[in-house]
């Protein structure tokens, strides 16, 4: 039978109903007078957006699937990130991006105490945990207790190494390539890296799991 | 760009609390540690920040610290660091 509203749905509000916070109407305020001003165009203005909305942890995954596979790749990922995801026509942006590595000694995870550094041009926008600052205080006061809040355990004989971007860089994790993927192709492998291994916070996914 | 510090440096983060927009972290004032690599040289964030152009350009390190150190009840491993990047203008020799 056919929804024909003799029910009362809750209210979802629409996006004006809620006021604007003072940056909403500052960053407003600030594009439109860029554009009225003739310093950039609304069209420059919308691709921006598009292109930033158009990232995700994808183009990373596929970076770090071509290091497991390709030692040379690697090496050079290791070097300049941004220059190696050009290799797979990523396009990383201009901020310089390095990635720490995962070895058996040294488990590493990043974070922005300041602020949100993020290698958002690779890896798409942060999640809004990673921007709180129940995070960004706890991650270099007590990172195993907050790993262990993501179900990850680094044992106490492996270097735990806290990366703060406080400054012009931005990092990102190479992690160790699971156990077991020995027989899975470069697409097979970048299913297996999540965002949050990228941060530094889980483990890349086992295979079959 | 002619950086101050090598790499395995032992360098003293300023314990100065000045106003305005600075990107050295709190934690670390007053801390020391090993400068781990050099990164190149970046215009002066606290100058950018309020519309200056941030020259000179200061050299970036990567410097490295016993996470053990910088907290006093760190309950985590022995051999745990963290790793901050500091502008050359934060940073002293540490005394030996």
């Amino acid at each position: 039978m056919a929804h024909d509203h003799s029910h009362p749905h809750p209210h979802q509000p629409d996006l004006e109903e809620t006021p604007l916070t003072h940056y909403q109407a500052m960053t407003e305020a600030v594009g439109q007078l860029l554009i009225e001003k003739g310093i950039i165009t609304g069209e420059e203005l919308r691709a921006t957006l598009e292109s930033i909305d158009s990232k995700s942890p994808a183009g990373g995954a596929r970076v770090v699937a071509r290091a497991w596979v390709d030692p040379d790749f690697k090496a050079r990922l290791l070097v300049d990130v941004n220059k190696a995801a050009e290799e797979l026509g990523i396009d990383a942006g201009i901020i310089p991006i390095r990635a720490v590595e995962n070895t058996a000694g040294v488990h590493n995870v990043i974070v922005c105490t300041l602020c949100s550094c993020y290698p958002r041009n690779l890896i798409g926008l942060p999640p809004d945990w990673y921007k709180a600052r129940s995070y960004r205080s706890r991650a270099v006061r007590e990172p195993r207790a907050v790993l262990a809040e993501f179900g990850t355990a680094i044992p106490d004989d492996v270097e735990l190494r806290v990366h703060d971007s406080t400054a012009d860089l931005r990092y990102m994790v190479l992690p160790a390539r699971p156990a077991g993927s020995e027989g899975l192709d470069e697409a097979a492998l970048a299913e297996l890296v999540t965002r949050d291994c990228m941060i530094g916070v889980t483990l890349p996914k086992s295979p079959g799991a | 760009m002619t950086a101050r510090f090598a790499i395995g440096a032992k360098v003293s983060v300023r314990a100065a609390y000045p106003p305005g927009h600075v990107r050295t972290p709190f934690f670390v004032r007053g801390k020391t540690g090993v400068v781990t690599e050099i990164m190149g040289a970046y215009r002066n964030p606290e100058a950018l920040a309020y519309g200056r152009d941030g020259e000179p350009a200061l050299p970036l390190y990567r410097v490295q610290f016993q996470t053990a150190e910088l907290w006093d009840d760190y309950g985590g491993g022995a051999a745990d660091s963290t790793v901050v990047d500091i502008y050359e203008n934060w940073l002293d020799p540490a005394e030996a």
